[in-house]
């Protein structure tokens, strides 16, 4: 038995045979960090010797009927910009290179408090900010099925230590795509919640009115147990929702006969691949097949939507990365002779270009004068889609459109040219802009053998909805079992 | 052209930092005075990916500040992010209201310099998360934060440029500050910095129809330096203008010690504050049914406190009004009539001796070191005949500097009056054999003699013989 191959629910259905135990899982995924690690590059930062000292403690503990809890010794990996109490938490940025959290996420409140395993942080871009993990200050994380290729970002570390095995599942976080977009261009699920649905407290924020931590997981019936841990109203986020809690693992009913699903046209135009298209319009066939109705329609907001999602997202990060500023924490400059050569010169050393380029865009479009051509614009027009959507869900349950133009692009091939970049953030931005949530799920692989992957978008909190044809359409295609990762340079 | 001829314009913002129990974000202490860096938490250090959550407390106390000052109340406001860079301000921004302030269009009622009643009106009063403390150069050189202070609620009053002489900015500041102590939102201690103003002013020419331009004094924290900074301030600008030249729209800081105001940063380095709806923050609600709550529950105020003392007690509208000019002295007067059931001797008292000492030692009322019922208590010896009143007059001094119960501090100092007829009449007996030359005037007629010989009788016990039975005895004996 391939231990890292297995889904966490197979883990703890095993785990509960006693056909394994918390330490054997833990020392496979170890082993695994250790294999494949050097080819990939998902950690920022590895904790062998602690989860391995954790696994021993929470083992005794089940032994000894301490602690409950299906979920206890299972093991995950976290994206580096979710604060983890006495661990480094980096944002992959070279200005909290030495940041030692001195508190918990309220996620990590939750996976501490269900015992599991923190076997890392993952690599990301710097601060969230990217499309290919490129932009991450430490190194590049490589796709593990092909390691010539991105594994997409910004929390591809995450995405590619789930294809790969090197954990059984992890947490990412999504301001305009980013748990989406890598978990398609990894072949994993990637889920961003409804805005409001987990909290943000601890997370380091990038664009405040869009973030939102998600699972990346092998299948989606991992993605809904992960889901049921880290979601949850936290009086410590405004923004976060009360809301009664539910049993996401529920909804995998393995039926849509009836669901109404909307594919809206606009999302397979111009810029769309031939092959993603192609896989699109298969999975949209199994769809009928499986009894669900579906429909093409206008959704004409995606170009408006990039454009106002660039504008909000980066006027919130320029005041968002106002605190790394070389006092309290984080990069100071050894180059200074009085304050503002402080300020000036952190930030200058340890923010890497594209951040710099955000945050210089922000603080332009919030600059008085511009900040009504911009900034006030962005916002209308961001209610514009909001109502957009609106109208599409008064007709379907389901939105359906390919997660990126795009399968995995060669590591390099972007990265000097932003635009482009951005371009490639088109299907998922206006998700986050509505506070929408949002599945990716893979649906087939390209002429490369590269992973495809499909989005469904549901109104607020439909995550039930979301996960249940997520995980019919699955189930009909069985992508795990027809294809792997291959770990080559092709 | 003289002074005469320029009018000074005057608008303030005034900062008070409210007195809740826990901070404006965060549920850390809002308390002054503890151990830097005691007071703190992610939150209101800034550290990464730290959420802020409003306290409702602070809402509902700006809410009593709009009331009380005849503002309107919004019923949909807001947090805005004013982004600055400075190592006080640990997010890199501060959470301030910038278009939707939580109340609007007020005024309050001052005194002009001639006794007049005058309306001053309030633009807006906003909430806001106060800047950590910078202390400079304790150790080689160097500045600490002490991050207690950053998070603590404040209220922002703006007021119209109603103001027309440093008289008035001390009445108007007087008054805000009367009205915020007694609907207890703020303890308004200036030497703790928990009521601070900043002074826009300009100069025109007397009947001059626009605004002169005006240079801003920032965080004034005593009466004494804002009277003086404005009239220093004023007379710079008339003497530029007087000489052909230009105001420069600037911020100053008053120096105490040379009586002068510096320029610190002039309009070219004005910062752009990129002022933008925090995120991170709900919409501020607010029913009908919740604003009317809070002014059902409103403390009484200062006016109405007059009103009472007035028609109630009978006290002439000067004392009434030196009275409920400050919520600890109206407390004060109101705790020790209650005591001692004389309002007027405790409003006298509190108007003489206390008020004179306040002034030649520059304290606020409710710097007072001692309590309503010591006062009440030193009323009542002097009532029960046990001291006199020149003596009640050491006990104040002293109980401004080494308060405790009176009755002590009469016995440790031998102040006891002496009401005993032996030792009375003995007193009496030895001044009149010294002065014989006053017997035979008195006795000539001449009644002021009289009051010479019990002059001479206090000063031979130190003030401490009965004066009433002083009097009555000499003029027994003188008879005799």
């Amino acid at each position: 038995m391939e231990i890292t191959k297995l889904t966490v629910h197979e883990l703890k259905e095993k785990l509960a045979n006693k056909e394994l135990t918390i330490t054997e899982i833990t020392k496979a995924y170890i082993d695994r960090i250790n294999e494949k690690e050097k080819d990939i590059g998902a950690f920022v930062t590895t904790l062998e010797e602690q989860s391995l000292q954790k696994a021993k403690e929470i083992e005794e503990k089940v032994k000894a009927n301490e602690i409950k809890g299906a979920l206890a010794g299972i093991p995950i990996g976290i994206k580096d910009n979710i604060c983890t109490k006495g661990i480094h938490t980096t944002c992959s940025s070279k200005m909290l290179e030495n940041f030692i959290s001195p508190y918990d996420a309220t996620v990590m409140e939750k996976i501490n408090n269900e015992n599991m395993i923190n076997l890392g942080k993952l690599n990301m871009d710097e601060f969230a900010m990217g499309g290919s993990t490129e932009y991450s200050a430490f190194h590049v994380t490589k796709n593990p099925w092909n390691l010539n290729k991105v594994p997409g970002g910004s929390s591809g570390g995450s995405a590619a230590a789930v294809a790969s095995g090197m954990v059984p599942w992890a947490l990412g976080s999504d301001t305009g795509g980013s748990i989406r977009q890598p978990a398609s261009f990894c072949g994993v699920v990637g889920m961003k919640p409804t805005y409001g649905l987990v909290s943000r407290y601890g997370l380091v924020a990038f664009a405040s009115s869009l973030d939102q931590i998600g699972p990346i997981t092998k299948d989606v019936e991992d993605c809904a147990m992960l889901l049921n841990v880290i979601t949850g109203h936290d009086e410590k986020d405004s923004t976060s929702e009360n809301r009664e809690k539910v049993d996401y693992t529920l909804s995998l009913k393995n039926d849509v006969k009836g669901m109404k699903i909307g594919v809206p046209k606009e999302f397979f135009g111009e810029g769309i691949g031939p092959e993603v298209k192609q896989k699109l319009e298969e999975a949209i066939e199994k769809y009928k097949e499986l009894g669900a109705e579906v429909e093409e329609f206008s959704l004409d907001i995606a170009n408006y939507a990039l454009a106002t999602y660039y504008i909000i997202a980066c006027a919130e990060a320029s005041s968002n990365l106002g605190r790394f500023d070389g006092i309290r924490y984080g990069y100071r400059t050894p180059n200074y002779d009085n304050l503002k050569d402080i300020y000036k010169n952190s930030r200058s050393e340890a923010f890497g270009s594209e951040v710099k380029r955000r945050i210089i865009l922000g603080t332009y479009v919030l600059s008085s004068g511009y900040y009504d051509a911009y900034y006030k614009k962005a916002q209308q027009v961001r209610t514009l889609v909001q109502s957009k959507f609106d109208e599409a869900f008064s007709k379907y349950d389901v939105i359906l459109t390919p997660t990126s133009p795009t399968t995995a692009f060669n590591i390099g091939e972007k990265k000097e040219n932003p635009l482009e970049m951005y371009l490639a953030d088109i299907c998922t931005v206006s998700v986050n802009i509505a506070g929408l949530p949002g599945i990716s799920i893979p649906c087939g692989v390209d002429k490369e053998g590269m992973p495809i992957g499909m989005q469904l978008i549901g109104q607020k909190f439909s995550e039930e909805t979301l996960l249940n044809a997520a995980y019919t359409f699955e189930q009909a295609i069985k992508f795990r079992e027809n294809y792997k990762p291959e770990f080559k340079n092709k | 052209m003289s002074k005469e001829d320029y009018e000074i314009v005057i608008g303030l913002e005034v900062h008070a930092e409210l007195s809740t129990k826990t901070k404006i974000f965060c549920s850390c202490k809002n308390e002054f005075g503890a151990e830097p860096n005691t007071h703190i938490c992610p939150v209101c250090m800034g550290m990464p990916g730290a959420l802020p959550v409003l306290n409702e407390k602070v809402v509902e106390y700006a809410v009593k500040a709009g009331i009380a000052t005849n503002c309107e109340i919004s019923r949909n406001s807001k947090n805005d992010r004013k982004n600055y860079f400075y190592p006080d301000t640990p997010k890199a921004y501060q959470i301030s209201q910038f278009d939707k302030p939580l109340c609007e269009n007020g005024y309050i009622e001052i005194e002009d310099e001639n006794g007049e009643k005058k309306k001053i009106g309030i633009t807006r009063i906003h909430i806001e998360d106060d800047a950590a403390k910078l202390n400079h150069n304790e150790f080689g050189g160097g500045s600490l934060v002490d991050l207690n202070r950053a998070g603590v609620p404040l209220i922002e009053t703006v007021s119209e440029p109603d103001m027309r002489n440093s008289k008035e900015v001390e009445n108007y500041l007087r008054k805000l500050k009367s009205i915020y102590e007694y609907i207890e939102v703020s303890d308004c201690k200036m030497q703790e910095g928990s009521f601070r103003a900043d002074i826009n002013l300009s100069v025109r020419k007397k009947g001059a129809k626009e605004f002169g331009t005006r240079t801003e004094m920032k965080n004034m924290s005593s009466f004494r330096s804002i009277v003086r900074a404005i009239e220093y301030e004023a007379d710079r600008q008339i003497d530029i203008i007087e000489e052909g030249g230009k105001i420069e729209q600037e911020t100053r800081r008053w120096d105490d010690v040379s009586g002068k105001t510096f320029s610190m940063r002039d309009k070219e380095d004005a910062q752009d504050y990129r002022y933008f709806p925090d995120p991170d923050l709900m919409a501020i609600r607010l029913s009908d049914e919740y604003i009317e709550n809070i002014k059902k529950n409103l403390p009484e105020l200062p006016e109405s406190r007059k009103a009472r003392y007035i028609n109630e007690i009978g006290l002439s509208e000067k004392d009434a009004n030196l009275l409920t000019a400050s919520k600890h002295l109206s407390n004060m007067f109101e705790e020790a009539s209650n005591i001692c059931k004389n309002h007027k001797q405790v409003a006298n008292w509190l108007l003489s001796d206390v008020s004179r000492i306040l002034n030649e030692k520059e304290m606020e009322a409710e710097e007072i070191p001692f309590t309503a019922e010591e006062l009440a208590k030193m009323i009542t010896l002097i009532e029960k005949g046990t001291i006199s009143s020149s003596l009640g007059k050491k006990v104040i001094e002293e109980l401004f500097e080494n308060p405790k119960d009176p009755e002590e501090i009469i016995k440790e100092k031998g102040w006891i009056q002496i009401s005993d007829e032996g030792a009375i009449k003995e007193v009496v007996q030895k001044i009149l054999q010294a002065n014989p030359q006053s017997v035979e005037d008195y006795k000539a007629g001449k009644d002021r003699a009289l009051g010479f010989l019990v002059g001479q009788a206090m000063k031979e016990t130190k003030g401490k013989a009965n004066p009433q039975m002083l009097n009555k005895m000499f003029i027994e004996e003188l008879k005799k």
